[in-house]
């Protein structure tokens, strides 16, 4: 008898049971997608600040300090120690290697220019563009267009295997030099494939694949620096502490959480003879914007989902309300209080499964949609969530319903049944 | 003493044709909620829901930007100032930006030579004011600031070379010494740590040259930085005006996802919450077609019982918008304390669209009903069919 009550309920009032199923759908479906942006978001911003610029720095151990003023290095080129490009791959080989997003090597050496019989000094930098390094199975594509991403070329970049140069700006109109012309230093002579504009330093400055640059200065394998641009979480007081002073437990907690410290000290520690540390202007800033803006969407989502509840309770007390002519009745042919309840409850637990999981289909579509058109990359749900979720759509649909039903299952039959309150 | 009242009908119609019509209609709509308390209440209740989201959604869009555009002044500079022959800037360059920035921003001024230490190394000195640093570049971790003349800050990486043991050097440019003490150390990550800093009363005293680049942060909306930015070339053309890209574009990027995200979270919230209303206030007014059949039987025109039935829902939109809209300040204000410790400022220019809005949703989900009643006979619905 039970079970054909609520089945003649839902076969006879197929339009009110739609409604309150696509109320409890829609809420559920802002529910979810809210929790999928709210959980990714973090990811995709910490991505979107790599467009910023490296945020670690590794430098050879015994290093001489930096002499340079303005894009001009004015120390021998030389002086100093130097890292070497055999052991690059290894920044791709630490413990946090997926958290890599891109490096790239820098070697500047000094070049005299030779323009229309006049000589000028410049700096040469030499780096990768787009490099293709090989790691066991999968390629993995890096260089200062992954790393530097404001810099923009008028022309053409250069191949990382070529001999073309990009020329700075303002070197350019200083030299009277276009993309496509020769440039000649140093007894050799490469052709300009593009003028590079940075707004930086480099605006002064010959920018050449890094093989070109060793060999100017006669040192295969040579690299000065190596630009790092990794995923990171944002820094707190445990981050700070020194690793050398941290016991067994905590050293490892503090080892395989990815912040900036920990990724830096097992570049150095991967890297022979070298010193990895954070960019601070990047590192540090970082760190606090990502704990904003998670912190926004988290409030956020969590009043999305209180709104949501709140429309969900709405709809089903408006659904009970409805049917009060119905208690009388049954009240009139002797169902007792529990037995009236149990009929609006187990009407509203379906409801809430069935609205849950389409609600979560179509949530979980939303939030694929929205990580497509702002990130152009996926927001992935996680089944775990699924359960959670019908969870807390029965729980909200009961939470709404209750007061409604005690309301219905306290009305006295015969004015129910006239129509009064 | 009152005059005696007639009671005649044709008396008592003479009266009321007098009073206007609009209590008997204010009377109608509060015996309405009154009496069907619950109905009316639970439709208050999802007005209010939809409009404090909608309110604290908008007010949060609006003043994320600018919270957002501050942190990124965490950055530092966004605007370089070079001189154009490479030499020092005109005097009273930085006085001359702090007018144009007029408090929007934080400027400072850097001039750097090479000078040798005493074991005749190679180091680049740079003068600046160390109060503005301290605002411009809040990344840097310094372990003690200068306070007095003479004093220099020492990059972590020149410590060893320059002042192992933390003892007074000397530093020669151009055949001038300069007798400094060490203050403290600074660590960035960047070419910094290799410099020495020193104020710039020092710096120009010392190497009898001014500055010869300003690094200015300049607040607000990319729109105002480069307006700044045409008012800096304008002002000192002595200059070269730049933009730091890596900084703008950036910043530019990111906050264009995040007013997206916000955008397409406050869009997704406030469908539901109009819908929502929507299916609530058209249960509601269906549930009271008893009523208006009753109207109608008693002979009310097409016209009044429209005008009836719309007044109640503006009534009802309007009241909602109005609390759902102090309570969504409220909200706004509460996450803008939690999570920016800033005050998110109240936007009153956001209440008339939610106040439209709300009446709008309101007013439809009335008369959608009401269009669909109107073509019943009345003894149809009393009869209950």
């Amino acid at each position: 008898m039970f079970v054909r009550l609520v089945y003649e309920s839902f076969r006879r009032q197929k339009r009110r049971k739609l409604l309150a199923g696509a109320a409890i759908a829609l809420g559920v479906t802002v529910a979810t997608a809210m929790i999928a942006v709210a959980t990714d978001i973090g990811d995709k911003i910490n991505r979107e600040l790599r467009t910023l610029g490296a945020n670690l720095i590794v430098t050879p151990q015994e290093d001489s300090l930096d002499v340079e003023i303005g894009g001009v290095n004015l120390k021998p080129p030389t002086d100093g120690a130097f890292l070497n490009e055999a052991d690059l791959p290894k920044v791709k080989d630490i413990f946090w290697r997926n958290n890599i997003t891109a490096f790239a090597p820098m070697l500047p050496v000094n070049v005299t220019i030779e323009n229309d019989g006049k000589q000028q000094d410049a700096t040469l930098l030499g780096t990768y563009f787009a490099k293709d390094i090989p790691l066991g199975k999968e390629d993995f594509i890096t260089g200062v267009r992954s790393t530097h991403p404001w810099w923009k070329v008028e022309g053409t970049w250069p191949e990382d295997n070529s001999r073309d140069v990009l020329v700075g700006e303002k070197l350019a109109s200083q030299l009277r030099e276009k993309a496509g012309g020769t440039l000649n230093f140093s007894g050799q002579q490469v052709r300009i494939s593009g003028m590079l504009s940075t707004g930086g330093v480099e605006d002064n400055q010959i920018v050449a694949p890094l093989a070109l640059a060793q060999e100017i200065i006669g040192r295969p394998g040579a690299v000065r620096r190596i630009y790092v641009s990794a995923l990171t979480k944002p820094e707190d007081a445990f981050a700070r502490r020194d690793p050398r002073s941290l016991s067994g437990a905590m050293y490892d907690r503090w080892y395989c959480s990815p912040y900036p410290q920990s990724i830096a000290f097992q570049l150095a520690e991967a890297i022979p003879h070298s010193h990895a540390e954070q960019i601070r202007q990047l590192a540090q800033n970082e760190g606090a914007l990502l704990t904003r803006i998670e912190g926004l969407i988290f409030l956020i989502a969590l009043a999305a989902l209180l709104a949501a509840s709140l429309a969900v309770s709405a709809a089903m007390a408006t659904a009970i309300f409805e049917r009060r002519a119905e208690v009388g009745l049954m009240k009139a042919l002797g169902a007792g209080k529990v037995a009236v309840a149990a009929v609006f409850f187990a009407e509203a637990f379906l409801l809430a499964v069935l609205g849950g999981l389409v609600g979560f289909a179509a949530g979980a579509l939303l939030a694929h949609q929205i990580g497509h058109s702002i990130f152009n990359s996926q927001i992935s749900i996680q089944p775990v969530l699924l359960p959670v979720i019908l969870a807390v759509a029965v729980i909200v649909t009961f939470a709404g319903s209750a007061a409604a039903i005690r309301r219905a299952v306290g009305l006295d039959p015969v004015f129910a049944l006239r129509g009064e309150q | 003493v009152s005059a005696p009242v007639s009671n005649t009908p044709r008396d008592v119609a003479m009266r009321r044709t007098d009073v206007p019509h609009t209590s008997m209609l204010l009377r109608m709509m509060l015996r309405a909620a009154v009496l069907r308390r619950g109905r009316a209440v639970s439709a208050l209740l999802a007005m209010v829901v939809a409009a404090a989201a909608t309110t604290a959604l908008l007010n949060l869009y609006v003043d994320t930007q600018s919270k957002l555009q501050r942190e990124f002044r965490n950055y530092g500079a966004n605007i370089v100032l070079v001189s154009k022959d490479g030499a020092s800037l005109p005097a009273g360059t930085l006085s001359q930006v702090d007018s144009v920035l007029a408090g929007r921003g934080i400027a400072a001024a850097f001039g750097m030579i090479v000078a040798r230490t005493g074991s005749d190394q190679p180091i680049v000195v740079v003068g600046t004011d160390f109060n503005r640093v301290r605002q411009l570049d809040k990344w840097w971790s310094v372990s003690n600031w200068p306070s007095a003349p003479q004093q220099a800050l020492i990059g972590i990486r020149a410590v060893p070379i320059v002042t192992p043991k933390n003892q007074p050097f000397d530093l020669t440019f151009h055949g001038r010494f300069l007798h400094a003490t060490p203050a403290g150390t600074v660590q960035t990550g960047a070419a910094e740590d290799s410099r020495i800093y020193l104020s710039l009363s020092d710096f120009v005293a010392w190497t009898g040259m001014e500055p010869s680049t300003v690094e200015v942060a300049a607040n607000g909306s990319p729109e105002e930085i480069t307006a700044v930015m045409n008012q800096l070339v304008q002002a000192i053309p002595a200059a070269d005006v730049r933009p730091v890209r890596q900084i703008v574009e950036g910043e530019t990027r990111v906050l264009g996802k995040m007013q997206a995200t916000l955008l397409a979270t406050a869009a997704l919230i406030i469908l539901t919450a109009a819908l929502c209303v929507l299916s609530t206030l058209l249960g509601w007014v269906f549930d009271r077609r008893r009523d208006f059949a009753i109207l109608k039987a008693l002979g009310a025109s097409d016209r009044l019982l429209n005008g009836f039935f719309a007044a109640e829902a503006a009534a009802l939109g309007a009241s909602g918008a109005v609390i759902g809209f102090a309570i969504g300040v409220g909200i706004a204000v509460w996450i803008g304390r939690v999570n920016f410790h800033a005050p998110v400022t109240p936007r009153l220019s956001v209440l008339p669209f939610v106040l439209a809005g709300s009446i709008i949703i309101a007013l439809l989900s009335a008369i959608i009903p009401i269009s669909l009643l109107g073509q019943i006979q009345p003894a149809a619905i009393l009869r209950g069919e």
